[in-house]
């Protein structure tokens, strides 16, 4: 099951640059939530600050309070627990191209030293099929590798592998943007059919994505989250001049 | 389509029909099959030393290879027949040796390099050092090592190894570094958003990701000092008579052949340009190996 996230005060610096500038925001359990918002105004940024990832750029640093559940991520836990509590799906596919699909999909449970052959076939089987590439990869699991299958097929690929350890939240990188638009379709059916059990937060620059997928939606400008709310009270009454400037596309 | 201009305008520039375009495509292709040319002719120039080298080598070393030369120890002056057996031996040992020590050091200093050491003052250094370490003559790698390992005590296959796995390290760690550089920042990523400690990503995701290149890197290495005379004059020194013992001299095939071939005699000659013969084939085998056994258990439509 998922659990919520909450946000406080939380800046975050790539080298001098301060792009992410005091965000606060509530992401509620088991829902999707969609950050919207102009190239490089800080939402892929805002995602890798709650699994941690923001800190594997060297010269990368993030202040603030994240708590996911009971737990303050930035203080209670390391940033290894907490990746493998908390999934990513990037922007463009990354399957592991030495390792065939099975292997892809249970990366994460074998480089953490799982081995019970039982339990990462069952894995397998149900991350596939939740990620809807099951019937289409069954027959050669073990015999193709990750980076033979089609970019779509990949990324759901990508997906199976983020669900097999079994996360509570799953963050996605603007997860379709690489994809064409019958791949871009199934990924936000799965998007659907997942939020009953994790909890989304899904980047994306595609307003009708938002609107499709997600039930709250940020908008996110320069680095400030300038409004968070339902996603249908954004897209129709928007409290805030620049959201509304925005998602009628009067820039960006 | 040869169209007729209406006015006087100039011909639209995507006419091919026009003669200043006919003259632009015979260039143009013509242009091509000198290029092409001139990189058949490169390729060429590339191999062909090679197959004359194998040529003349069959042509001058292949009448004195028989059982003998893979089964005997050297013969006494005078006497005729004698092999190489031992020398074959010893440069397995000093080569393995020197791929035990050498290969293990040489990936963990590129991995460092290339994932940890990232703009660090050490790494910096240890690149600078690897490089340096890559031009110092064989000569001078031999007697360094004679004047750690085998002054005051005795030459030894060990101090050989020794001398072959330093020239090996500089070149396994750069093409390690090199080649871990080319694995795209997103594998990583990937792994390490799924919970992958760090060290876990380096040796099981990159590391793998950028094998073949590694590899090579070892079989270039690997080549490049079995033929290494200089480095082990003063260090294995050479051995007339079977030894197997790591801690006494032991006969190399580059020595032995380099003592042959400086002989005064013809019998000797010969068999040093079999035993050159040898050593070469046994490393072109040895590498061929080595990318069979690596290439099987990679998957279809890797990249």
């Amino acid at each position: 099951m998922g659990v919520g996230i909450l946000v406080e005060d939380l800046n975050a610096w790539y080298g001098t640059t301060h792009t992410l500038q005091d965000i606060r925001l509530h992401i509620p359990a088991n829902h999707a939530t969609a950050l919207i918002g102009p190239s490089g105004c800080g939402k892929s940024t805002f995602v890798r600050c709650l699994n941690r990832m923001h800190e594997t750029n060297p010269i990368a640093r993030a202040t603030g309070v994240v708590k996911m559940g009971e737990i303050d991520i930035y203080k209670e836990a390391s940033p290894v627990e907490i990746r493998r509590r908390v999934g990513m799906v990037f922007q463009r596919p990354n399957p592991f191209p030495t390792m065939s699909i099975y292997d892809n999909v249970v990366s994460g449970l074998k480089l953490n030293g799982f081995r019970n052959r039982r339990v990462l076939d069952e894995t397998v089987e149900r991350s596939l099929k939740q990620a809807a590439l099951w019937e289409e990869v069954k027959d050669d699991l073990k015999k193709k590798s990750g980076a033979s299958l089609s970019g779509g097929q990949q990324q759901r690929m990508c997906i199976a592998r983020a669900l097999a350890v079994d996360p509570e939240v799953l963050l996605m990188d603007e997860p379709a943007s690489a994809l064409d638009p019958v791949s871009t379709s199934k990924i936000e059916d799965l998007i659907f059919q997942l939020k009953s059990q994790y909890t989304i937060v899904i980047v994306t620059h595609n307003m009708q994505q938002a609107a499709r997928v997600a039930e709250n939606t940020g908008f996110f400008l320069n680095g400030k989250m300038v409004e968070f709310d339902s996603t249908h009270k954004i897209f129709t009454n928007p409290k805030d001049k620049r959201t509304e400037d925005y998602i009628t596309g009067r820039f960006g | 389509m040869a169209t007729q201009p209406l006015s006087n305008q100039p011909p639209h520039p995507m006419d091919f029909q026009t003669r200043s375009m006919r003259i632009n495509n015979a260039r143009r292709t013509l242009t091509n099959y000198f290029i092409s040319g001139l990189s058949i002719l490169a390729t060429i120039l590339v191999i062909l030393p090679l197959i004359a080298i194998l040529f003349y080598l069959v042509f001058k070393g292949a009448s004195s290879l028989n059982l003998n030369f893979f089964t005997h120890i050297p013969a006494p002056v005078g006497e005729q027949g004698g092999g190489m057996a031992n020398a074959i031996v010893g440069s397995g040992i000093i080569l393995a040796l020197a791929s035990l020590m050498g290969i293990p050091v040489g990936i963990a200093a590129g991995v460092y390099l290339a994932e940890f050491g990232r703009g660090k003052a050490l790494a910096t250094a240890v690149r600078f050092t690897a490089d340096v370490l890559n031009g110092v003559p064989s000569i001078v790698m031999g007697i360094a090592v004679f004047s750690l390992l085998v002054q005051g005590r005795h030459f030894s296959a060990f101090a050989g190894g020794v001398a072959l796995a330093i020239m090996m390290v500089p070149t396994i760690t750069r093409t390690t570094e090199e080649m871990l550089a080319t694995v795209p920042h997103a594998i990583r990523e990937a792994a390490l958003g799924l919970g992958v400690p760090k060290w876990r990503t380096a040796v099981s995701v990159s590391l793998r990701t950028a094998s073949p290149g590694i590899i090579t890197g070892c079989m270039l290495a690997f080549a490049r000092v079995a033929g290494e005379t200089a480095p082990l004059l003063f260090t294995a020194f050479g051995n007339q008579f079977w030894s197997l013992k790591l801690s006494e001299p032991i006969a190399a095939l580059p020595l032995q052949i380099y003592i042959y071939a400086i002989s005064p005699y013809d019998e000797w000659h010969r068999l040093a340009w079999a035993g050159s013969l040898v050593l070469i084939v046994l490393i072109m085998v040895s590498v061929t190996l080595v990318r069979i056994f690596a290439n099987r258990g990679v998957l279809k439509g890797g990249s």
